[in-house]
């Protein structure tokens, strides 16, 4: 069977489409590629679901901690304790067997036990109090110039947070919140070794990585393949971020503007 | 395990609560939470080391160490570190019985990897197969200390890297000049100082360390991840003694209770120990202190 033959049966098996069997015997390097690379269509769809829904809930809770109101500080100071202060692991499986349970009294909750929602959810919510903490601290760090010319030009409420405040906290966090990105497209691996089944069989890259290093026995083949693919993406969304990083930049002589530095911040 | 649990009708009393939390089952519940501090009380000097190596080779002036170290420290980028867990405690496994093997079973000729399989002569399995249960438990703990060691140990290797780098040039400079060779200087100028600026990255990776604890149940360890999925699942009255539905969300609200107090706690000792650190230090976090007291 050749690889292209292969490529066509697997390649989208991660979603449904193709073969309904996983090969079970006579593994190619072909089948391995193939099928881990079908799975990271799970990694990239719940990195960027989360990122893109957590950077609004995440700029909401940066406010909410710096605001001085009450009511609105300390259930955002919660949220991210809640959620930085316990593992990432131990959080899908407690909302897995939450969703379990209320599925069981409320219809509603049916499709919350798939992982392509309620894991989705929980690395929205894990995500947005990482980044909560980010922005909050460019928040912090916005000088105090800034926010004083902003006031003697005029700018008052939400203007000015749009125009001035907004913008400089990006700028400010986007070095770090580039790191979190790649960490959040880490962690989808954990989805599918923490309570939430994979439905058919249809996994994420590590899902099938595991899959092969159970089956072949040897893990020397798999893992590298699923370690390019990860460096792939890194590479991707360094790049992607470096861009809006430059444009974020763009008002500030070439010599002041921050480089994006990877630096690794490990499991959550 | 007490005395009145044998009573039919403590049922549906309070007293039933005391039955239910003190069965064996849940002693090995408790003594789990036991298994994650030994981890963690184990890996992380280990861990210490090996990065204390790491970066010792990273800064090396042989060629061979110098890439050793920075390979090493590399494969830390990139990479989700779930898949090193993964990865290593198979390796590792295969590793450790290849070595035995070559040893135990020299005039054994077929390939060790026949196909799918991995097969090595029964005096090369980890542990002997004759070997007791424990034996089995201690070794796959061991391995997953191993794991641990080496995962964490390139995570510390970059933060003291780092940390050795920080510390004055001039420092380093003076010790030349003062006719110290390089490993008297590296031994006393630079390791003695060098902790101040690598204990944020360090408690930093503690942190991490302790939320990187539930993983030893992918690792195959009998620990507190194990014992809320075994224990919270659906019980059925033929099967034990204490039926319940699926209980599995409380046992890991407690586990997620667990682990916020112990960040919480580690973060304020933490706190403290940095602020012992950086007494009287020209870094910023000294200077501060010193602004304080004035």
């Amino acid at each position: 069977m050749s690889c292209l033959q292969t490529i066509s049966d697997y390649g989208l098996r991660s979603i449904g489409i193709g073969e309904r069997l996983l090969p079970t015997t006579d593994f190619t390097l072909c089948h391995q590629v193939t099928l881990i690379g079908s799975g990271m269509i799970w990694n990239i769809y719940f990195g960027l679901i989360a990122l893109a829904a957590g950077f609004f809930l995440a700029t909401a809770v940066a406010l909410g901690k710096a605001s001085e109101n009450l009511w609105l500080r300390k259930p955002s100071e919660w949220f991210i304790f809640l959620f930085r202060g316990s593992p990432l692991f131990i959080q899908f499986f407690f909302a897995y067997f939450l969703f379990l349970n209320l599925r069981s009294t409320i219809e509603f909750f049916e499709p919350f036990t798939a992982a392509w929602l309620g894991a989705t959810i929980v690395l929205f919510l894990n995500t947005s109090a990482y980044a909560g903490e980010i922005f909050y601290g460019a928040l912090q760090s916005i000088p105090k110039g800034d926010s004083e010319a902003a006031d003697a030009f005029g700018f008052s409420g939400f203007t000015k947070f749009r125009k001035i405040v907004w913008p400089t906290m990006m700028r400010l966090a986007w070095p770090a919140y580039t790191n979190e990105a790649i960490f959040l497209f880490h962690a989808t691996t954990l989805v599918f070794f923490s309570g939430f089944p994979a439905w058919r069989q249809q996994g994420d890259a590590l899902y099938y990585a595991s899959y092969f290093a159970d089956k072949t026995f040897n893990p020397f083949v798999p893992y590298p393949i699923l370690a390019g693919y990860f460096i792939l993406l890194t590479l991707i969304v360094i790049g992607l971020f470096s861009l809006v990083n430059r444009r974020l930049n763009r008002h500030l002589p070439s010599e002041f503007r921050p480089k994006i530095r990877y630096r690794p911040k490990l499991i959550r | 395990m007490f005395e009145y649990c044998t009573n039919p009708d403590t049922l549906g009393s309070l007293a039933w609560a005391s039955c239910y939390l003190t069965t064996g089952k849940h002693l090995s519940f408790y003594s789990s939470f036991g298994t994650v501090l030994v981890l963690l009380a184990i890996t992380a000097p280990v861990a210490l080391a090996f990065g204390f190596g790491g970066a010792a080779m990273a800064r090396s002036k042989v060629r061979v160490a110098r890439w050793f170290g920075k390979a090493y420290i590399a494969i830390v980028r990139g990479v989700p570190d779930i898949a090193f867990f993964m990865f290593f405690v198979i390796a590792l496994d295969q590793g450790f019985e290849y070595l035995l093997h070559q040893v135990n079973c020299p005039d054994w000729d077929q390939p060790i990897r026949q196909g799918n399989d991995f097969i090595v002569c029964s005096a090369a399995k980890l542990p002997l197969s004759t070997s007791p249960q424990w034996i089995h438990e201690i070794y796959g703990f061991f391995l997953a200390v191993l794991t641990f060691a080496i995962v964490f140990g390139a995570f510390a290797a970059n933060v003291i890297f780092g940390a050795m780098n920080a510390v004055p040039r001039a420092q380093i400079e003076t010790a030349g000049a003062y006719g110290m060779t390089t490993g008297q200087t590296f031994w006393r100028i630079i390791v003695p100082q060098m902790w101040v600026y690598a204990l944020p990255g360090l408690s930093n990776l503690w942190m991490v360390l302790i939320k990187a604890t539930p993983l030893l149940f992918l690792l195959g360890v009998e620990d507190i991840v194990y014992w809320a999925r075994e224990l919270g699942g659906t019980k059925h009255a033929r099967f034990t003694d204490y039926p319940h539905g699926d209980w599995r969300m409380w046992y890991f609200l407690v586990l997620l209770v667990f682990y916020l107090a112990f960040t919480k706690v580690s973060e304020v000792v933490l706190n403290r120990l940095m602020r012992r650190l950086s007494h009287g230090q020209a870094t910023a976090g000294g200077e501060a202190l010193r602004r304080a007291a004035v």
